[in-house]
């Protein structure tokens, strides 16, 4: 924690309530309503990209204001960063607007990370729904990156449709590695799909995971963590090797806004990676 | 006794007000305006609401006339220091469009040195708590503590309590207990008005030595320390911490939340009147010609129905589950986050309710019926 405290005041120059600019070095649409920005720090402020995978950067579009935003590329490349971001709301939109060259300002990273060093040695389990892969990436890389530490590893994706599936073409790519097991689910599919349908709890029937050895990493919306976790503790998986990112609406990052309180915890300071076992009294009650 | 305590009379306060406008502090201090006790620049004195006191009860607060020529005869108004410490708009930074993209000018924040003239226990407590908060072991507040680090602090020791009053029950007050550079203890009766000064920093001593005082006697502090006592004793509220962290965790499904729900307006005075309190959203304002930006922090409410809006939904959309949120976090997980509750029994949230919500009552009605 001492370490990540110390890179981050580094990486964050003195006041980390202020962006740093950050040129869009590239844009493209990875369906017709999410799109992934590469970052670059432009010539005068240049330093070096450092995060941990499961963190988050504070997005700013000028004259329009800020989205927290998970990263979405390897932690182990530094010289730019990939944001994958559904344009939803209007600072979103804004983004989405912005071409090659544009200037966006970024504060970060922010916030815990997946627990990647504790799970060495154990099974990997990675499912995400949605528009929760993204923030899910960087750990899959690093643990592609350091395969031999890590035991069995399987990714359960699921998404709404298949035009909604979040990076197809390296889902493939990855369910061609013979050390990995990749299953895609859909909820409605349409004539092209082949794969499965079913919400993504369904994909767990296709797996077998050792409730002893294995550590689960979940990010998705709130209502697929909740069937997920519940899935995974019906086959025995204690909540303490349970992992889920949690979102909540953030306007600073630093624990000072309050906005993005969830019982003791503010998510952007202690979470959003939260073990299962932190907060599985709170997960459900409603309006928390 | 270690610390030999002094004694000034109201000539020695306008004496200790001029020391610190010499030094380059604006002094702020209790002023009566538009009906209320509030917390404004003071340049003497004469200033201060003299004679003046309030009346406070849920959805009550009334200034009255006293019979004294009391300067400290009210309890707490509607301000609190925060105001100052945490103003409720801060610039935080301005952005100018260029060939560049745009280039981000950070704010300086205020330069101003503040000496806070009537500051009670509770008060004290709550700028403590907000020192925790805004200094939270990660991330340390530039604006905030650039105001803080400068502040001269007298503190005034409750004499009375008001009727919403509960700071036994916080262990915050009524006397202070460190925490300033001068504390005062008014004393009003057969043998005069005067105030017992007690000195607690090196700053504090430097002011003080500028002033006209004498040593107090055994009998004019035992005054002074019975008058306190006279507070201690007549709190208006009182409420009952034992577990309360555990029974609120235990409790989030209690059916008291919904009654309480059922009053409550979600106007958020209560959290603008609390001395804790300290959410704040962003603004991003932009002129007519699109090439000046500015962030703007201001104060917000956890009863704001946007407070916890994300792009994709609401997490608290009903008035229930904000209160909820509230009361919760000032008593139970303000524990978990802080090391301390958010509460300080000033009592401000019951007196400026319009409904009348009692936080002390409210825990009650949960304790009542709670789970264990």
């Amino acid at each position: 924690m001492e370490k990540i405290l110390e890179k981050r005041i580094d990486t964050m120059q003195l006041d980390p309530m202020i962006p740093l600019r950050a040129k869009v070095k590239k844009i493209f649409w990875e369906t017709e309503d999410v799109f992934t920005f590469e970052l670059v720090y432009d010539e005068e402020n240049r330093r070096d990209f450092s995060f941990k995978p499961g963190q988050f950067n504070m997005l700013y579009s000028f004259g329009v204001g800020e989205s927290a935003i998970s990263i979405s590329s390897d932690s182990d490349k530094h010289g730019s960063v990939l944001h994958t971001i559904h344009k939803v709301g209007y600072v979103t939109s804004a983004l989405s607007k912005l071409k090659k060259g544009d200037i966006v300002g970024l504060r970060g990273p922010f916030g815990s990370s997946w627990p990647l060093d504790i799970t060495k040695g154990r099974d990997v389990c990675i499912i995400a729904g949605g528009l929760g892969l993204p923030p899910l990436r960087p750990a899959i890389y690093h643990i592609f990156k350091h395969r031999k530490q890590y035991g069995k590893v399987t990714i359960l994706y699921g998404a709404r449709s298949p035009r909604d599936i979040m990076f197809p073409v390296e889902l493939e790519a990855w369910k061609k590695k013979h050390d990995v097991q990749v299953e895609v689910t859909v909820d409605r599919a349409d004539s092209t799909w082949r794969g499965h349908i079913g919400v993504v709890t369904t994909l767990l029937s296709y797996t077998e995971l050792d409730p002893e050895k294995t550590t689960a990493m979940i990010c998705g919306p709130e209502i697929m963590m909740k069937y997920t976790v519940d899935e995974l503790m019906k086959n025995n998986i204690s909540d303490k090797n349970i992992y889920v990112s949690l979102e909540r609406n953030m306007k600073c990052a630093l624990g000072f806004c309050g906005h993005c309180q969830y019982g003791p915890s503010f998510v952007c300071k202690d979470g959003p990676v939260f073990s299962f076992s932190n907060v599985t009294d709170i997960f459900e009650i409603r309006e928390l | 006794m270690a610390n030999e305590m002094k004694k000034i009379d109201k000539n020695g306060l306008g004496s200790i007000i001029s020391a610190l406008l010499e030094k380059g502090y604006k002094v702020i201090g209790p002023v009566l305006n538009g009906g209320a006790i509030i917390y404004d620049e003071i340049t003497g004195v004469n200033d201060l609401p003299e004679g003046w006191g309030d009346k406070q009860e849920a959805a009550t607060y009334r200034v009255v006339k006293r019979s004294d020529k009391a300067l400290f005869g009210y309890v707490v108004g509607p301000h609190s220091w925060k105001k100052f410490l945490y103003p409720q708009k801060t610039k935080l930074w301005e952005a100018e469009k260029n060939n560049k993209g745009f280039d981000i000018k950070p704010s300086n924040g205020t330069a101003v040195k503040y000496a806070f003239l009537g500051v009670r226990s509770c008060e004290l407590n709550a700028i403590q708590i907000q020192d925790r908060v805004f200094n939270n072991g990660m991330f340390a507040d530039t604006f905030y503590n650039k105001i803080r680090k400068e502040i001269f602090t007298i503190a005034v020791n409750c004499t009375q309590a008001g009727g919403t009053c509960f700071c036994v029950s916080m262990d915050t007050g009524p006397k202070a207990k460190g925490g300033y550079d001068l504390a005062l203890t008014e004393v009003i009766n057969e043998s005069g008005h005067y105030f017992i000064l007690d000195e607690g920093s090196e700053k504090g001593r430097e002011i003080s030595s500028k002033v006209l005082s004498s040593e107090a006697s055994q009998d004019e502090i035992s005054a002074a320390d019975k008058a306190v006592k006279n507070a201690e004793d007549n709190m208006g509220r009182k409420m009952n911490t034992d577990g309360i962290k555990e029974m609120l965790y235990n409790n989030h499904d209690h059916p008291a939340w919904a009654l309480i729900a059922a009053r409550c307006l979600s106007c958020a005075n209560c959290t603008m009147v609390c001395p804790t309190c300290f959410c704040a959203n962003v603004d991003d304002t932009t002129d007519l010609t699109g090439s000046h930006t500015e962030r703007w922090r201001r104060w917000d409410s956890c009863f704001a129905l946007d407070y916890s809006k994300v792009a994709g939904g609401n997490f608290r959309t009903s008035i229930k589950a904000r209160y909820r949120q509230w009361m919760t976090h000032k008593l139970a997980s303000w524990i978990d986050q802080f090391g301390s509750s958010g509460c300080v029994g000033c009592g401000r949230c019951i007196s400026w309710c319009p409904v009348g919500i009692d936080i002390t009552k409210e825990v009650e009605l949960i304790r009542e019926t709670a789970k264990a």
